[in-house]
């Protein structure tokens, strides 16, 4: 059966990269990240006792990068409905993230497909994204699905 | 550093860890909301969210990534290193009712000279269903 959403024009947008965008990782930003999570892990909320870890001060908790939101590639494509939903997410890591840090966080399409699912047709796209530190180091990677339908 | 520190050779294939329980109230939605920048109103307006077919606000997805990111560091440890995380969002949950986080050791080996351990985790709600399972694979010290 042919798409009827992800044609030919839709999937030669795959491989498509967003402007990259740079943020400034504040030492509060990382508070109120973990408190909104509920994480009282001192490594992400209290400097003086962060510094007696091996990290030597305070880091992020590793979904700290969520709230540095990425542009997205724009995709041209008709999509089934007006309803949504995040598949869910795979990431990597490789850096810590601390204050002061400055993230560049660019997105990839790395994949568009379609299927019939039990409420008519979906689209299924995966964003790859990665977080590059000031001194050219990939933090962390994420590839994530969300479905249209 | 309070926590306890976990191991490369005290941890055992099969032994489960956790739980992790979270009791996420509207309150917390708004903070996440705040915190991540994600305001999809499907998190904090129940009438939008009744409006999209919704049961009544619903949890992001993403905070209860977060609830198993926590899972996973607090095994790690202060010295150890969370790699991976996978999480899929396969249930909704809402706030006002129990969640909680459990992990089970899947694999340990040793690869590229570090010590690993790939754990299969989940999330689950009060009934008991696994609503956001997943894995995740971290860096443990050794005592060797």
């Amino acid at each position: 059966m042919a798409n009827k959403y992800v044609t030919e024009e839709v999937i030669k947008q795959i491989g498509k990269v967003a402007e990259p965008r740079t943020y400034e990782v504040e030492r509060g930003a990382i508070r109120r990240f973990a408190e909104a999570i509920g994480d009282a892990n001192p490594l992400f909320n209290n400097e003086q006792e962060a510094r007696k870890s091996r990290y030597g001060g305070m880091i992020a908790p590793p979904t700290f990068c969520r709230s540095m939101m990425a542009a997205f590639p724009e995709v041209k494509i008709e999509i089934p409905g007006n309803r949504g939903l995040d598949g869910g997410s795979d990431w990597e890591y490789f850096e810590p993230i601390r204050p002061g840090d400055r993230i560049t966080v660019q997105c990839k399409i790395a994949d568009i497909r379609e299927s019939a699912g039990r409420l008519g047709a979906m689209v299924f796209t995966t964003i790859e994204t990665s977080y590059t530190n000031q001194f050219g180091q990939v933090v962390a990677l994420q590839r994530s699905t969300s479905i249209r339908y | 550093m309070a926590a306890k520190q976990n191991y490369y050779e005290d941890v055992e294939v099969g032994s489960e860890f956790g739980p992790l329980e979270k009791d996420p109230t509207t309150q917390q939605l708004v903070k996440y909301a705040g915190a991540s920048g994600d305001f999809y109103q499907i998190h904090y307006d129940k009438d939008f969210a009744l409006k999209n077919n919704l049961p009544g606000v619903i949890l992001h997805g993403a905070l209860k990534n977060a609830f198993l990111g926590q899972l996973m560091t607090d095994f790690a440890g202060e010295q150890g290193w969370l790699r991976k995380l996978s999480v899929q969002y396969r249930g909704m949950d809402q706030p006002g009712s129990n969640v909680v986080c459990k992990g089970r050791v899947a694999r340990k080996y040793v690869e590229g000279g570090n010590h690993l351990v790939d754990c299969e985790i989940w999330l689950e709600n009060a009934k008991g269903e696994k609503t956001t399972p997943g894995s995740a694979t971290v860096i443990l010290p050794s005592r060797a």
